[in-house]
């Protein structure tokens, strides 16, 4: 995780789930694979209905025909972002897509957990409703370290929760990182 | 301290003599289980991690079940097969149950009990969601992704935060309409779809003591739909008889203290729940089935972790028994041992299969077929703007295949009725 990340906004409402995240027919793409991998970028948040794709105004694609970037950076989500199953393949899809940060009013918790442990997406919480503030597009700081959100384009900052406990593993690099700090495993 | 089931389990396996809720422990797993979704990436990330050489940290304890995407022409998906054979076969894997074999059994939560891997007090992680349908048997079990199953694969061992419980009773017995389906619709439909998030789900009163371990897998098995960490029901004679007829393996009997703390506890009384669907496309948009009669329905569908085991397809034949199925209707019997179990049980004079053909039902291979959508040439995929009534656990946007399909939630016992009549039919109606 960066000290600063900064992009546009790509807004979502509640209860993202992971089908809606990436579709149940795209996991069978090799996730080590550096061609085959952008698949996962390509189909990321092709299960989102399209009319609550983008919003407030919806019907703007997440990527666009042809690619596996986004030209977004942060996710603004609602409540219980990331529920259903425990694909891994949806925080790594968001990841491929160039996704750094992801900031919900809370997360379902295998997403949450999949997205430390693998350190492929910032997992932030606010108690704020960005959802209905910040509108696709707009232009975002996050400091990473002071947990403070600025929207460049509407001139506002928002102070997000703590990260708490997951922090270190995050900011080390994963849980795999985090057991050889700690000692826990032998270093490669 | 008092604890909870949960709590004793963590503690135990932490090698602490007590935990609270929030802390944050490393345990001890007993059982890993892995599939054709997540397998492939587990494996690769325990390589990348521990070396090409790298040994697996038990194998007694690994079991890999392929499940999702089976008969299919995908090729990806055949390949993630082949990815699952090559590692048993590197790693003298004694618990894989390869496609093609007779070893093969299908869907992952009903085969772990039926092979006797599911037992009271032991910490069981998953790559799948559902992995929570074993705390039916009281043990810790929750899903995980592939990089903390590399982990486990490499160490035995995960770090957890300890959940707080909510306590869910039930009381009375139940009444022939319904089924625990019914029960977990009811729950998630009160508290929502995060209204469990972090926590553990406990299930207990009169209406669970005399539930069979197949209605308890159902309930525990949606926990997750309330966002649960794992669900939970006391070991009894029910549940030590079934473990025992399957392994010779010891295990220990976990129960809450009865000065345990919950979060919340939440009491129903079973003779006041209705027959009960969700409607699209969340599992908490709860609706009496009486309220949404008449809907129209394209399709119908039974089967998956949650609707596709032996039980489930009695209740559907008890309804179907001599009746015709007015819609597309698509019976996926979740492992071999169930499918087999439908051609020997009878109601009346008929085997379930019989009743089943009879009523003009498409039987499929034992998978998870479409209840997670899957490739396009998946057995019932929803290609299409189809409205289905379905035995499975979730009816997200685009969940059984196509996002333009509406999926309803519900028992067996609805969807065979509603499957009889064409539209959404109260259960009820065929027990009068």
């Amino acid at each position: 995780m960066k000290p600063f990340i900064s992009g546009k906004a790509f807004v979502l409402g509640n209860d993202i789930d992971t089908d809606q995240i990436i579709p149940a027919a795209h996991l069978v793409y090799k996730l080590d694979d550096p061609e085959e991998k952008k698949n996962y970028g390509r189909y990321a948040f092709s299960g989102v209905p399209i009319e609550r794709s983008g919003l407030p105004q919806g019907n703007i694609p997440f990527i666009n025909e042809g690619n596996w970037k986004s030209g977004y950076t942060i996710v603004i989500g609602g409540k219980n972002f990331g529920c259903g199953s425990s694909r891994e393949h949806a925080p790594f899809a968001l990841q491929v897509a160039g996704i750094e940060a992801v900031i919900a009013e809370g997360y379902a918790r295998i997403f949450y957990r999949n997205s430390i442990d693998g350190a492929f997406i910032a997992p932030f919480e606010t108690a704020y409703q960005l959802s209905k503030e910040i509108r696709t597009g707009d232009q975002l700081e996050l400091d990473t370290t002071k947990c403070i959100l600025k929207n460049i384009t509407q001139k506002k900052e928002y102070q997000l929760n703590p990260l708490g406990d997951i922090e270190h593993i995050l900011r080390g690099g994963g849980i795999f990182e985090y057991a050889r700090t700690s000692g826990m495993l032998q270093k490669k | 301290m008092p604890m909870t089931i949960t709590e004793k389990i963590l503690a135990k396996h932490s090698g602490r003599n007590a935990v609270q809720p929030g802390d944050n422990v490393w345990i001890d797993v007993d059982v890993l289980m892995t599939h054709d979704v997540c397998g492939p990436g587990t494996f690769g990330i325990f390589k990348r991690e521990f070396g090409s050489d790298a040994k697996v940290w038990d194998k007694e304890k690994l079991v890999v079940i392929p499940d999702h995407y089976i008969f299919t022409k995908d090729m990806h998906a055949n390949r993630n097969i082949q990815i699952l054979r090559d590692f048993a076969k590197e790693q003298d894997l004694p618990y894989y149950y390869d496609v093609g074999t007779p070893r093969y059994k299908g869907v992952c939560h009903v085969a772990m009990p039926e092979e006797g891997f599911t037992r009271p007090g032991e910490v069981l992680f998953g790559t799948d969601s559902h992995t929570c349908t074993a705390g039916a048997f009281g043990e810790f079990a929750t899903g995980i992704g592939n990089t903390d199953a590399a982990f486990v694969l490499g160490t035995g061992k995960l770090w957890v935060k300890v959940p707080e419980t909510m306590k869910f009773v039930f009381e009375g017995a139940m009444p022939k309409y319904l089924m625990a389906k019914d029960l977990i619709l009811a729950v998630i439909g009160k508290i929502g779809v995060d209204g469990a998030t972090y926590r553990a789900m406990d299930f207990c009163g009169s209406t669970i003591d005399s539930m069979t371990m197949e209605d308890r897998m159902t309930l525990c098995n949606m926990v997750i739909e309330a966002g649960g960490k794992n669900g939970i029901c006391a070991p009894d004679k029910t549940t030590t008889d079934y473990v025992r007829a399957r392994t010779n393996k010891q295990f220990e009997c976990f129960y809450n203290d009865d000065d345990a703390k919950y979060h919340s506890v939440h009491r129903f009384n079973v003779n006041e729940i209705e027959p009960t669907v969700a409607k699209p496309h969340s599992p908490d948009n709860k609706a009496a089935v009486s309220e949404v009669a008449g809907t129209k329905l394209n399709r119908a569908y039974i089967g998956s972790c949650t609707g596709g085991k032996i039980s489930d397809f009695i209740a559907a034949a008890e309804i179907m028994y001599g009746e015709k199925v007015k819609i597309d209707t698509f019976i996926v019997p979740a492992t071999m041992d169930v499918a087999s179990e439908i051609r020997k049980t009878k109601v009346k004079d008929k085997t379930v299969m019989q009743i089943f053909e009879e009523a003009g039902c498409r039987i499929g291979d034992s998978s998870c077929a479409a209840c997670l959508g899957g490739p396009s040439d998946t057995f019932g995929r929803l290609n299409g703007a189809e409205v289905c009534i379905s035995t499975t656990n979730r009816n997200f946007p685009g969940r059984m295949g196509s996002k333009d399909s509406q999926v309803y939630l519900a028992s067996p016992y609805t969807v065979a009725a509603s499957a009889v009549k064409g539209v959404i039919t109260n259960p009820r109606e065929f027990f009068n």
